[in-house]
């Protein structure tokens, strides 16, 4: 299987709404052993000038990968989901997520580049918050970039 | 208490922290995060794919090590950029039915840069599992008053 060299440059619009709740963001942090308050307690997030509970930092990693399985999922760019490894990622926090966010996500891939028998894919999610208005409105919430080595055989 | 930016020196340290790692940790964070790869939770498949065994998402791990700089910082808002690379993957050994833990990361921090005029203090995690290094330049950067 080979990765196709023509995805670099290729975008994704926004697509499903993404709907964070507070239980999912209860969940989360349990799931990465956090314990800070402002994750599970409303009262102590507000206490902090927070709106509702604060999602812990690499929350948007939910966003991000439900993106990617767009490029992933895509027969065309030839990627085998079992032979994928994280190689790096960033979250760029322009506000923090809440509680009560909705959030779309923009899928960019920045980069291809050919390793041994596989590839280095690079790709960047901007996730923007709907706001209010209705209007199609959106407020910056984060950029994540994420580097993912699809290990060709023997890799 | 959220730790005031003119106390701060380069190198100084902000402390560390232990986390066990079990497969049940492994199986909540990909039903949390959604990764159902499973690398991370089927043993026979990920020996298949080559790899020495079933091993922690690297997302578990970034997540779990950033823990140290939240408390730290006393505000999980206040991580304005988190970043790192995944070195070496941390293998996670089948303890199920005792109290063992499958792994142990050890993450501990130190203020490697601050910029006066963002406000803002880079932290820089070392995480390491079985004696190696398993994040590169794991860096987060938090916003103080």
């Amino acid at each position: 299987m080979t990765i196709n060299p023509d995805l670099q440059g290729r975008s994704y619009p926004a697509a499903e709404v993404y709907d964070v709740g507070r239980e999912k963001i209860r969940e989360f942090a349990r799931a990465v052993k956090a314990t800070h308050p402002a994750h599970f307690d409303v009262e102590a997030a507000k206490a902090l000038g927070h709106k509702d509970l604060v999602a812990p930092p690499t929350f948007a990693i939910i966003i991000a990968q439900r993106a990617d399985a767009q490029l992933i999922e895509d027969p065309d760019a030839g990627i085998d989901f079992s032979r994928v490894v994280h190689a790096d990622q960033r979250f760029i926090h322009h506000r923090p997520i809440f509680a009560g966010d909705r959030l779309v996500a923009e899928l960019h891939v920045d980069g291809v580049r050919a390793m041994g028998g596989g590839a280095m894919i690079t790709t960047r999610q901007e996730i923007f918050a709907l706001t209010d208005g209705g209007n199609g409105s959106r407020e910056a919430v984060a950029t994540t970039t994420s580097s993912i080595l699809v290990r060709g055989e023997g890799q | 208490m959220s730790p005031s930016f003119h106390e701060l020196s380069a190198g100084q340290d902000i402390g560390s922290r232990t986390i066990e790692v079990t497969r049940t940790d492994l199986v909540k964070y990909a039903g949390a995060s959604g990764d159902f790869n499973p690398i991370h939770w089927n043993e026979a498949f990920a020996t298949g794919v080559e790899l020495p065994g079933v091993i922690a998402h690297g997302m578990f791990t970034m997540g779990a090590a950033v823990q140290l700089v939240t408390d730290w910082a006393g505000d999980p808002a206040a991580v304005v950029d988190f970043q790192t690379r995944f070195t070496k993957p941390v293998l996670v050994t089948d303890t199920t039915g005792t109290t063992d833990a499958g792994a142990t990361i050890e993450v501990s921090g130190a203020i490697g840069k601050l910029d006066a005029d963002a406000g803002t203090a880079r932290v820089d995690l070392t995480v390491v599992a079985a004696g190696q290094k398993v994040l590169m330049k794991a860096q987060a950067v938090v916003r103080l008053s």
